[in-house]
């Protein structure tokens, strides 16, 4: 359904950009992808706070001894860059962003079933990171981003209560987002567009949506219940007046160990899109991947303990804890096996996306593996609170989320914009955040295994020389993340249109114009079989059509 | 600079640990290596740029290589759950005629006391080759005591007793750290764990000022802050005899039945009016606001002898 003219350009309607251009149509829309666009703007803006504190951080671990901040101002440094990282980059990464952007493109939808909620839950984000902000900027917080009782509660003299009101309220955006997003994928379906025959992205954003809606309000109780401690006296955690101190980490763990999943499942999504079209292939396994995803959200409910492992719970529990989190890793591990199986067969090319995704496949086969580590008790009790849980997380949400997210930025982006980027440049950063990513977090599983506990502000000389190479390699990740800001940008003022399909893709979304339509499509599609109809059952891949070697590059910096 | 890649090996439970991550290890590096060589073998093979024919290629989708994965993944999975649990099994509770430490845990530093009653700041002696317990309570936030030489580590949760044991097996000095963030010196709450050979370990016990034991303080105490008044035998009040209490079922007046361990001890005498002994009144007063940080450790070290006295008889 190409609606453009003989040179490429949209020769139609206005599109979504250019239905108006006051700001005020811009922060009164209803537009989905409006909507994405803004939470794209707001993401960006967290991604470089978070990038910042962490940038201080690695700063300061480059020697030593505790010389650039004091304690306090790194203990607010790095509970700065969880908060932000966690609560206002990861968690809304994909689906509020590229999730808003392509949800009903996707399932051929004119919008969300609920525009206006939709709109709502970007001022409810927002008004959050302002109250996170604002803790910020009155002084900080400094109890990690896991809020441990009874130091937040009762001891922590610092913003508290304004940080975890600011997660709380974002919390609501994300609860609400969810319910959007379950309601859309019910009731908006295009015509012919079985369950079955759905996109793993939207399988995924879908997954996601069901865990956040039931984690999530685990969360807002345990930081009310921080906040009535601290504001009201209320003992509900104070050993004093005979409350319990793990009961927090029990409350906050049943959300936050789910909410790993809700910042992992929308990028399994993403890089399945990804590796399909780039290799021309069927993905391999459709339905194990579709259960692997609801699996895997269903029992990330019951595997909360294996981060209590040495808190003191009793030695039965730690083992039922240890053998769920032993087998949750099986899906996680059908996903990658099938991932790599995707690509037998194909006709492959590598655009910067599927570098990305190829990418994010071995980082987070890594960052899985290590799981197991900490899923076994004997290890956890050593490397527990060490740099290797914190290289564990990294691996899964740095390497892999942030991979995806990239991955599925640099996919859409023609889809968004209407243009191109420059395919060397965005390989190259592709390369380099790799490089990067090994680099900075690589080092940190050996620092954990010689035992350097985590949020240490000055450390013993013998873990000397791992820091400096993470803090080395954190140099080069950082201009590896500053590089799209550059292309992207010379890519919207002058980068050359990209057609409807620059990709030859096969989902919805490539099925209208680029950017598409205020109202998404012509007529709505029908849908007559599965996804990733890259060739007939049975038959082999077309290659893709025209230049194999990289559009947007040869021909590309005439507009 | 420090060329160092691994920590020292210098207890029981590091020994069992190293066997299970280098395994652990090894499984790793093969599972990274295979799917790194399959994308990569594949990446290389089915390139466009290639351009073969692909006729010949077999369709892949096959539920039998699908289901082949997932049953030798769920093998690893329950072989890794019941290898690793072997070895934690073995390591829960400490051998029979374990030296008894006491270690109070404060922002920011650690209290220790041998059983001898000497008393350290951020320092613990021990001989190698005996078994240690440590008892371990906090008296602000959640702490957590961990010696990467022995691998092991125990948050220390104000509230509660939480114990950890190990037996050190060369002679040394190894980091003592505070794993659990506890504010602002969080990174300064150090010391040092010194595992000494038999000989040098006896001379270093004569060179030390015998101080009280934690169980004497407490029977000091027992009587000074008034508990003997209604405990001690040939009291007219109602209240329990504590000999031979510690370790007993006790039953309580709401029908419950619990282990008089140290956090039921600690418990009785901070919140009294919680779990009620059946056949007592809820008389005895709650001593939460009269005891200082540590007396209760005390107090509950000294019922703890009761006990042993009892036995010993
Ligand atoms: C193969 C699947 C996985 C297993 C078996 C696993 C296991 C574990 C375990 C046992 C811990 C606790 C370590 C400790 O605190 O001592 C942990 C920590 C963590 N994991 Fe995973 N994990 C897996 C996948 C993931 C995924 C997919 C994510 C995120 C997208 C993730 C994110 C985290 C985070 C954020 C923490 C640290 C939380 C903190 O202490 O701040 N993990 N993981
Ligand atoms: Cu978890
Ligand atoms: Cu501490």
């Amino acid at each position: 359904m190409s609606l453009t003219d003989t040179e490429g350009h949209i020769a139609q309607e206005p599109d979504y950009l250019g239905a108006g251009h006051s700001v005020r149509s811009w922060l009164l829309t209803t537009d989905h992808k409006r909507i994405g666009i803004l939470y794209l703007v707001t993401l960006v803006f967290f991604f470089l706070v978070g990038g910042a504190a962490a940038t201080a951080v690695r700063l300061e671990l480059a020697t030593p001894p505790g010389d650039l901040v004091s304690p306090d101002t790194y203990n607010r440094l790095f509970t700065l860059h969880g908060v932000i990282m966690v609560w206002f980059f990861l968690v809304p990464a994909v689906p509020s962003t590229l999730g808003n952007f392509l949800l009903p493109l996707a399932i051929g939808a004119r919008d969300m079933a609920f525009p206006k909620l939709n709109l709502a839950s970007w001022y409810i984000n927002l008004a959050g990171g302002m109250l996170a902000l604002a803790a910020l900027l009155l002084g900080g917080v400094d109890t990690g981003w896991t809020f441990y009782t009874p130091y937040s509660s009762l001891y922590s003299n610092s913003y508290v209560t304004l940080a975890a009101l600011g997660v709380f309220v974002a919390g609501f955006s994300t609860i609400a987002t969810g319910l959007n997003f379950i309601v859309t994928v019910h009731t908006q379906r295009c015509e012919g567009l079985t369950w079955m025959r759905l996109p793993l992205f939207v399988w995924a954003l879908y997954a996601t949506s069901v865990v956040i809606v039931l984690a999530t309000p685990a969360l807002a109780i345990a930081l009310m219940m921080v906040v009535l401690e601290r504001v009201f006296g209320l003992g509900l955690f104070d050993p004093a007046q005979g409350g319990d101190p793990i009961l927090f980490q029990h409350i906050f763990w049943f959300y936050s160990h789910p909410a790993v999943y809700i910042m992992i499942l929308p990028g399994f999504g993403v890089v399945s899109e990804v590796l399909t079209c780039f290799s021309r292939r069927k993905i391999f396994g459709y339905e194990a991947m579709v259960f692997a995803i609801l699996g895997i959200s269903i029992f990330g409910f019951f595997v909360w303990g294996h981060h209590m492992f040495v808190s003191g719970q009793s030695a039965t529990a730690s083992l039922v804890f240890s053998l769920l989190s032993f087998l949750i890793a099986i899906p996680s591990a059908i996903k990658v096996f099938n991932w790599s199986a995707t690509l037998y067969g194909g006709h492959i090319t590598f655009e910067a996306s599927m570098l990305y995704a190829l990418g994010f496949v071995g980082l987070f086969t890594l960052g899985g593996l290590t799981g197991l580590f900490l899923a076994s008790v004997p290890i956890d009790v050593h490397v527990h609170d060490t740099y290797f849980v914190v290289a564990h997380f990294h691996y899964i949400m740095v390497g892999g989320m942030v991979s995806a997210f990239f991955a599925g930025l640099h996919f859409w982006w023609p889809k968004i914009s209407g243009r191109m980027y420059s395919e060397l440049w965005a390989r190259l950063a592709a390369l380099l955040m790799f490089v990067g990513f090994n680099f900075t977090f690589f080092p940190q599983f050996i620092l954990g295994y010689m035992g350097m506990p985590r949020r240490y502000h000055s450390y013993p000389p013998e873990f000397e020389m791992w820091n400096v190479l993470s803090s080395a390699g954190a140099v080069i990740l950082a201009v590896a993340y500053l590089m799209p800001f550059v292309y992207f940008g010379v890519s919207v003022l002058r980068g050359p249109r990209a057609g409807d399909n620059p990709w030859q893709a096969r989902g919805l979304e490539w099925q209208t114009a680029s950017p598409p339509p205020r109202e998404n499509f012509g007529r709505l599609p029908t849908v007559t079989g599965g996804p990733y109809d890259y060739h007939a059952q049975g038959e082999e891949p077309h290659a893709r059509e025209g230049d194999v070697t990289f559009p947007g590059r040869s021909d590309s910096e005439r507009r | 600079m420090i060329w160092s890649i691994a920590p020292e090996q210098a207890s029981t439970q590091a020994e069992a640990f190293d066997r299970i991550f280098a395994m652990m290890t090894g499984f790793s590096l093969f599972v990274v290596a295979l799917v790194g060589a399959l994308i990569f073998v594949f990446s290389l093979l089915f390139r466009a740029k290639r351009g073969t024919p692909r006729r010949s290629v077999k369709a892949l989708q096959n539920r039998q290589i699908e289901v082949f994965w997932t049953a030798v993944t769920a093998f690893f999975a329950i072989f890794f759950f019941w290898y690793t649990s072997t070895a934690s099994l073995d390591a829960i509770e400490a051998p029979a005629g374990a030296m008894e430490y006491h270690v109070e845990a404060k922002q920011w530093m650690w209290k220790t006391r041998h059983p001898s009653g000497a008393r350290e700041l951020n320092a613990m002696h021990v001989p190698v080759g005996r078994p240690v317990t440590v008892f371990l309570n906090s008296q602000d936030v959640i702490h957590s005591f961990y010696v990467p030489a022995f691998r092991i580590k125990q948050d220390v949760v104000p509230g509660r007793t939480s114990t950890v044991w190990f037996e050190a097996t060369k002679p040394g000095t190894y980091r003592l750290f505070c794993a659990e963030f506890c504010g602002t010196d969080h990174a300064k709450m150090t010391g040092r764990v010194v595992a000494m050979a038999p000989g040098d370990y006896a001379r270093w016990l004569e060179t030390r000022a015998e101080g009280e034991t934690l169980a004497a303080t407490g029977a000091r105490l027992f009587v000074s802050a008034g508990c003997a008044g209604c405990h001690e035998e040939g009291s007219d009040v109602h209240a329990p005899s504590l000999a031979g209490l510690f370790g007993r079922e006790i039953p309580l007046a709401d029908g419950r039945q619990v282990t008089a361990d140290a956090d039921y001890l600690r418990d009785s005498i901070l919140l009294p009016g919680r779990d009620i002994a059946a056949g007592y009144e809820p008389i005895m007063p709650n001593f939460s606001g009269m005891l200082e940080d540590g007396e209760v450790e005390a107090l509950v070290a000294y019922i703890r002898t009761l006990s042993e006295e009892e036995a010993s008889r």
